[in-house]
């Protein structure tokens, strides 16, 4: 066998680098949770729990009825499955990577419920409105749009 | 005699032909038949017609960005969606391009809940509901 050539070594290494395993501080741990997913999932991206504290997604998981001015309500035994998930996996939680890199803005005691008013999410969005009204995006909740690798927590 | 009886092979394949079948969906489309008629004993049969009209109808009474389950769906039920709040895309809602549509009654009812409210502004009766559904069974 031909030793790898320095291109192909130099790809296999960036390869590397790309695998979530080691994204190291751009990497969200994503949604793993089927019930998760399919329920928050289904009329947005299911975010991963990563970016609020664990007692804004319980703050959230309380008052589905008003979830954005949508009525979002779900049966109990959903949400005491979805809340379970969300806190253990929270931002405050986590705590390292990008996580952190949001927690580091949180309040003590805050409950932000907004993402998209995060100062980390702030300074990287700085766009011509033009931008947020492509017929594409529609909202700054819709990562996916521009964020190819938004689910699997890739937000380079 | 014969073609007779071809006609009735026939007419009796046309439902498996033209709507998508399935036995799970069969069985949501007769609980809301049950509670149609429940609700009024001189209910019609569900109509694909009824259920395109609901389908198209500009409604006044929900949220402006969801006049009309068009808005989301498009005005073809057989090409992906996207929702118009959230810009999230949608599968098709045609059962012959996706199959697993209506085949769980409790996120067809959820759906059903979320949908009717922020298109019509209210609920949608179980009549409506199996008009939908017909109608997208045939889509």
């Amino acid at each position: 066998m031909r030793p790898l050539t320095p291109t192909l070594a130099l790809l296999a290494a960036l390869l590397l680098l790309a695998s979530p395993a080691s994204a190291g501080n751009d990497w969200m741990p994503p949604v793993r949770d089927a019930t998760v997913q399919k329920e928050c999932g289904t009329c947005h991206m299911a975010f991963q729990p990563g970016f609020l504290p664990a007692r804004s997604w319980t703050h959230l998981m309380g008052s589905l009825a008003d979830h954005f001015g949508e009525d979002a309500s779900l049966p109990d035994d959903k949400i005491a499955i979805i809340r379970a998930y969300l806190t253990a996996n929270a931002g405050d939680v986590v705590n390292q990577g990008r996580a952190a890199r949001y927690m580091q803005w949180v309040a003590p005691g805050g409950t932000p419920q907004r993402i998209t008013e995060n100062p980390d999410f702030l300074r990287k969005h700085h766009f011509a409105d033009s931008v947020w009204k492509d017929p594409k995006v529609v909202t700054k909740s819709n990562c996916a749009a521009c964020h190819s690798g938004a689910e699997r927590g890739l937000y380079k | 005699m014969i073609r007779r009886l071809m006609l009735a092979v026939a007419v009796a394949a046309l439902p498996l032909a033209v709507l998508a079948t399935d036995a799970r969906r069969d069985a949501i489309l007769a609980d809301y038949a049950a509670k149609s008629r429940a609700a009024d004993p001189s209910a019609p049969a569900f109509s694909a017609q009824r259920g395109e009209t609901l389908f198209r109808t500009k409604w006044t009474g929900g949220d402006p960005r969801t006049a009309s389950c068009t808005a989301c769906h498009t005005a073809d039920p057989r090409v992906p969606g996207q929702n118009a709040k959230t810009g999230r895309p949608i599968e098709p809602v045609a059962v012959s391009v996706n199959p697993k549509r209506f085949t769980d009654p409790a996120t067809v009812e959820k759906q059903f809940t979320r949908d009717c409210r922020s298109v019509l502004g209210r609920d949608c009766t179980p009549f409506e509901k199996g008009n939908y559904i017909t109608f997208m069974a045939g889509q």
